[in-house]
């Protein structure tokens, strides 16, 4: 499992290009582009299980849900930053993608560090030094339960 | 109980008597805006509109802005897509290409009225605050479920109130006191919080307010508000809205604030948001001289009549530098034909001034404009994150029309004060 650290105000622009916003929807055709102009080894280099650490203001920027479909494609097990801006954190929930927002923990992390999350207790363990994230609320918790935004509503309009 | 804006509307949105800071509520907004990206929204949900049909025909209001005219046969697809879903599902509120940026035509339609709750698929949905409505960005996902079903979970906001006083002083605009804030609080200053602007709001016209309120995202805001008073009443009655058609919503005198922060406008000085963050801001006077390649007057941040004014009176009988492109976009066809018939279109062409048709433009990079490496461009939108106009070697600053105009002739940034040499 890698780490990928960044800084603070990692924007959309910097997640993925607004130059493909019209061009590319599919997390096949986002995968190679994500991140690119932040640092171009990721999209070649990441893997399953790999986990995203940063700084404040994480995502901020445009309504552009692509960072998120193609970090959830490439298996990004949750992105960990001091806070995130609002619309990428709706985006998050409406993709079942974790985000941990605990900046104890961002400040503990040193390189080579070993992480263990564990979400549904909302701890996240940095070098054997647990720290607590709060939990999602419960009419949060339903959408990412049901697997994201489009299962949860697909749902309801049955039962309706 | 006493509550700010945000609290006395998502109370009333949600059928409560009271709503506080970090309830979930549910609510169901007046309107769902989306643009160019409405093609990806309802692709996602095929099938549930053959089955289920939108909620409502009046919630959505779609704009064709961002890549207009269409760049390539993808982006005609994604265009004639919409078309058809527009007249398949009797859209009632659609705007296709040319008729403007799509939170200009938001406000100028009057589709978003004081005290009304609106949500879009754009980050800059924070817009219509500067009406005394409520509004904010959201995702593609999430607009797609609310087509389906009219309802969306919103989290209560702390309210942030900003206290204005003093008067701006010549050649400053409100471009320049919404940088100044964003440099001050920082890109995250305001993150999840609603931004309510009190005191000497007088001296800011509609143009003004949205200028303002349209940048709230940038500091990281859910929303920003001014309050209804005569100047939005005005606004509105020129636009065929008469008092009867809303309810404005303010805040009540002892409600609670989480921050309350207050600027001295008669201090705010002219300023440039420099690369790659927005709240990078200097003193226009640290930069002066700076060479730039390419100006932007426009965009949804500054694209309206007053902007186009200011420029226009700056660049009459003056020549743009032979160094510089000078990009122009109305922010809307309303706005491009008041400007034709004002005759400021010919002084910004006559200048050297190239026109675009009213819409996103280069500013996302997605379309026209964009910038080679090493190049600087000077404009009036809203962010200058690295590669935001197509190049990540480029750089950004963003600045009010009159700083963007005069150093257009200068051919380098210069304090708009200093007037044309």
């Amino acid at each position: 499992m890698k780490v990928w650290k960044y800084g603070d105000n990692i924007n959309t622009d910097m997640l993925f290009s607004g130059k493909y916003t019209y061009t590319c929807s599919t997390a096949e055709e986002i995968k190679p582009h994500l991140l690119e102009d932040l640092d171009p080894s990721f999209s070649k280099n990441v893997k399953e299980g790999d986990i995203i650490l940063a700084g404040k203001n994480f995502g901020c920027g445009s309504s552009r849900e692509q960072p998120v479909i193609g970090l959830k494609a490439v298996g990004i097990t949750a992105v960990v930053a001091e806070s995130f801006a609002r619309i990428f954190y709706r985006a998050a929930v409406n993709q079942g993608l974790l985000l941990v927002e605990c900046p104890d923990a961002v400040t503990a992390y040193g390189e080579g560090d070993a992480i263990v999350l564990n979400a549904d207790n909302g701890e996240i363990v940095i070098d054997g030094k647990a720290f607590t994230f709060p939990k999602l609320p419960k009419e949060i918790l339903a959408i990412r339960d049901a697997g994201g935004l489009l299962p949860y509503t697909r749902t309801k309009l049955k039962n309706k | 109980m006493s509550m700010t804006f945000v609290e006395k509307l998502l109370a009333k949105y949600s059928g409560n008597q009271n709503a506080v800071p970090g309830q979930i509520v549910t609510v169901h907004p007046d309107h769902l805006l989306t643009h160019d990206n409405t093609a990806a929204i309802i692709q996602k949900i095929k099938s549930e509109l053959d089955i289920y049909g939108v909620h409502s025909t009046s919630l959505p209001i779609i704009a064709l802005d961002h890549v207009i005219p269409a760049s390539s046969e993808k982006t005609a697809t994604n265009h004639k897509v919409i078309r058809e879903f527009v007249n398949k599902h009797k859209i009632e509120n659609f705007f296709d290409v040319g008729r403007g940026v799509c939170h200009q035509l938001v406000v100028e339609t009057g589709l978003a009225l004081p005290g009304k709750l609106l949500l879009g698929s754009d980050s800059h949905t924070c817009s219509y605050g500067a009406v005394g409505a409520f509004s904010s960005g959201i995702d593609r996902t999430e607009a797609a479920s609310l087509l389906l079903t009219g309802e969306t979970w919103l989290k209560v906001p702390n309210t942030i109130k900003m206290t204005l006083k003093g008067k701006l002083q010549p050649g400053v605009f409100a471009k320049d006191v919404i940088l100044h804030i964003i440099g001050d609080i920082s890109a995250s200053g305001a993150n999840y919080c609603s931004v309510e602007y009190h005191g000497a709001v007088k001296q800011f016209s509609v143009d003004d307010r949205f200028t303002i309120a349209n940048m709230g995202v940038e500091m990281g805001a859910k929303n920003s508000v001014f309050f209804v008073d005569d100047i939005t009443i005005q606004y509105l009655d020129s636009i065929g809205i008469s008092r009867s058609d809303y309810t404005p919503i303010g805040a009540d005198n002892d409600a609670s604030y989480m921050q309350e922060l207050t600027y001295d406008l008669s201090e705010i000085f002219p300023v440039v948001a420099c690369p790659h963050s927005v709240d990078n801001v200097k003193n226009v006077k640290d930069i002066d001289g700076l060479d730039i390649q390419q100006c932007l007057i426009g965009t949804c941040t500054n694209g309206r009549l007053s902007d186009l004014g200011i420029a226009a009176d700056i660049l009459k009988g003056k020549k743009v530098h032979s160094n510089v492109r000078l990009l122009v976009l109305p922010a809307s066809k309303e706005i491009y034909e008041a400007a034709l018939h004002q005759g400021i279109i010919e002084t910004l062409v006559r200048s050297g001034g190239v026109m675009l048709p009213p819409g996103c433009g280069p500013c996302l990079g997605a379309h026209q404009g964009a910038l080679a490496p090493g190049e600087r461009c000077l404009s009036t939108a809203n962010r200058n994150f690295k590669g935001r106009m197509g190049c990540k070697d480029a750089e950004i600053y963003l600045a009010s029309p009159a700083t963007v105009a005069v150093s257009a002739i200068h051919g380098k940034v210069t304090d708009p004060r200093e007037g044309v040499k």
